[in-house]
């Protein structure tokens, strides 16, 4: 298992379009994931749980991940959060 | 002014008009029933069966909801039709859906039991957030958890209406309300929502009347109860007696009736017959309304309330986004002037990010936000500016307070033109600036902003409750707010004569300009600008036409004299009702 702190960067936050983005990009691969945010933890794979973490701008959280591809879905998921969800 | 008739078995509510007209018919009581969601343990040889009828109740929730989504998109336009998105999204989670089915597996409990269970621990956090956001999300969790109970049951959700009715329920939803909308529906009775709600939204795009925010009214009404709602006024009739009942039906009549003779008036000027010249423009929150601002024939917009463009919205649209917008507002009223005023918000408005603050309307909001968050405030800055370079736009700012916040806007709009000149970008190097008047403090200082500024609105919603220290939205003291307090009359004389003197422009873009009960008292005082709803703007106009200045100047040195509103408003209705006994009275309250 492997795990990193991110910051939430894009103005929208976790919200329902970056919501999706994240859980579509979660999705291809095997891995399990996990994101952790004061304490409390969702699965990254679900849009109701990402949805539920109202995480805004400046928003703390660790990513977790655990699988054949672990490494692979770190370096993903971590570059759409620096990225900012690709949101202008 | 509501001199309509009363009798004791007729219940009058107040509440807050949310789409103009009047409707007048039986209540349909419109329940938004939680299904009963009962728990019982399964037999391992039911499960796969259970199994099968949930994935019968996902695929036909998912039906439903794609076509509510298409209609909306088709109603009203692909940014509307998004409310929809977040339900169909969850509808897809898998990770969700594999929790419940597993559960079901190994629990061994019903299907509506675990959905409920399930969602339900989502639904509670999201429902107490502190982003607003999330909060209005979690009404479209629950949406959609009663969505799939009910499709587990098998029940048809009743949206198909036998008779035109008005609808009454404690909230709709925006699905709901779209729904509602296929059927005859003759207006819209809620407990819960603003103005900012999507009922009123959808209502006012539909143009159906609307009143929301009636508390307990479900409570009050029976299936097919007769009601009445004016939502020009908010008020709402339950049980209204034969005279009541005529009296709306003639109110209904003659606003129909006036309306179509004011079409007349569309082209005339608003000009007294001794040729004082008024600019009689409108208040504009949608571009929707655009169309029927240019039908009742103002001479511009008065007041954009560009704070509408962040409904439904995650974010501050972008600077783009915005100068779309406002160059689309720019373009379709020109060569009229259109003021745009940035964001207002707080208070009791919508904010992208909430914080709590125990008095709101004495805090964080208007310009104090935009100048704490100035990358919103440049982003807006720009854009208008964008918008401007055909010199048919103005720039407003609400909620000064001291000359210091106008100065640093100023600033600000100036740090933008910069950016514009740099990237090329044509713009109005001479944008007219102005101010809100509408705190106290600014109006006991207009001289001094007048130095500084091409033009005042004066804001009498706010000015009102803040010089007379009421909040309306407070049922206790609202019958304190008012309009014709000879404090409050005074005060605009003294805003209009000072603003004039230092040869600015002074307007009204509150209320009270919309009130033909004031028309001629604020003619009198000297206003230059009314800003009214597109609705009023033929009435007003038609005042306005009738009424020489001199006549008005004198109604308003006499009411200076008067120490009561009721003396007031007694002498000022005596004498519309004398100059005009064909306009409809007993407007709003």
């Amino acid at each position: 298992m492997i795990e990193r702190e991110v910051t939430i960067k894009n103005r929208a936050g976790l919200h329902t379009r970056p919501a999706a983005t994240l859980v579509k990009l979660a999705a291809q691969f095997k891995s399990d994931f996990f994101i952790n945010k004061d304490g409390f933890e969702i699965n990254g794979k679900s849009i109701i749980g990402v949805m539920t973490l109202a995480a805004e701008q400046g928003a703390e959280m660790i990513l977790r991940f655990s699988g054949e591809d672990e490494n692979d879905a770190m370096a993903a998921v971590v570059e759409l959060f620096e990225r900012g969800f690709d949101e202008q | 002014m509501s001199d309509q008739p009363r009798q004791a078995n007729e219940i009058l509510l107040k509440g807050i008009p949310a789409a103009p007209g009047i409707a007048i018919g039986p209540s349909l009581i419109f329940h938004k029933t939680l299904p009963i969601v009962e728990e019982r343990l399964l037999q391992p040889s039911e499960v796969e069966a259970e199994l099968d009828r949930l994935r019968q109740a996902v695929a036909r929730s998912k039906k439903e909801l794609q076509k509510i989504f298409r209609f909306a998109e088709e109603k009203l336009g692909d940014e509307e039709g998004k409310i929809f998105e977040a339900q169909l999204l969850i509808l897809e989670d898998s990770v969700l859906f594999d929790t419940i089915f597993l559960r079901i597996r190994t629990e061994l409990r019903n299907a509506g039991y675990i959905v409920y269970d399930e969602i339900e621990k989502y639904h509670r956090l999201m429902a107490s957030s502190r982003d607003e956001y999330t909060r209005e999300r979690a009404l479209d969790v629950e949406d959609l958890r009663n969505r799939i109970l009910r499709n587990l049951q098998e029940e048809k959700l009743v949206s198909k209406l036998q008779t035109s009715a008005i609808v009454v329920s404690h909230v709709l939803a925006a699905a709901d309300t779209l729904i509602l909308s296929r059927n005859d529906i003759l207006g819209y009775l809620t407990e819960v929502g603003g103005v900012t709600s999507h009922t009123a939204l959808l209502a006012r795009a539909l143009k159906i009347p609307a009143v929301v925010g009636v508390r307990h009214v479900v409570s009050m009404v029976k299936e097919g109860t007769p009601v009445i709602i004016d939502g020009y006024g908010g008020n709402v009739i339950i049980h209204p007696s034969e005279e009541t009942l005529r009296f709306y039906q003639e109110k209904k009549r003659k606003h129909k009736e006036f309306e179509d003779r004011l079409a007349d008036l569309r082209d005339l000027p608003a000009e007294t017959p001794d040729g004082r010249q008024i600019e009689l423009v409108a208040n504009v929150e949608l571009v929707e309304e655009l169309e029927f601002v240019h039908v009742q024939g103002a001479d511009g917009i008065g007041l954009y309330r560009s704070e509408t463009l962040l409904l439904g919205k995650e974010v501050f649209p972008t600077e783009d986004e915005q100068a779309d917008h406002y160059a689309l507002l720019a373009d379709s009223m020109f060569p009229k002037m259109i003021v745009i005023r940035t964001f207002d918000i707080g208070g009791d408005k919508m904010m992208a990010h909430p914080v709590r603050e125990s008095n709101p309307f004495l805090g964080w909001r208007g310009i104090r936000v935009m100048l704490d968050k100035t990358n919103v405030f440049m982003d807006q800055l720009r854009a208008i500016l964008r918008a401007s370079s055909r010199k048919n736009v103005k720039i407003m700012f609400p909620m000064v307070s001291n000359i210091k916040e106008l100065r640093e806007a100023r600033r600000y709009l100036e740090e933008a033109k910069r950016d514009l000149v740099e990237a090329n970008i044509p713009f109005d190097e001479k944008i007219k600036v102005g101010v809100m008047i509408e705190v106290p403090a600014a109006a006991v200082i207009t001289e001094d902003l007048a130095k500084e500024v091409d033009f005042l609105s004066i804001g009498t919603n706010d000015l009102i409750q803040y010089l007379l220290a009421v909040d309306r939205s407070n049922d206790i003291v609202s019958s304190l707010y008012q309009e014709f307090h000879p404090a409050v009359v005074r005060f605009l004389r003294r805003i209009i004569e000072r603003g004039k003197k230092e040869g600015v422009t002074v307007g009204m873009c509150g209320e009270m300009a919309g009130d033909p009960l004031a028309t001629v008292l604020l003619l009198g005082l000297g206003l230059d600008e009314f800003s009214v709803v597109p609705m009023m703007l033929p009435e007003i106009k038609k005042i306005i036409r009738s009424t020489k200045y001199r006549d008005a100047r004198r109604v308003a040195k006499h009411v200076l004299s008067l120490q009561t509103e009721d003396e007031v408003k007694s002498y000022l209705l005596a004498w519309m009702k004398k100059r005009f006994p064909d306009i409809p009275q007993g407007e709003g309250s």
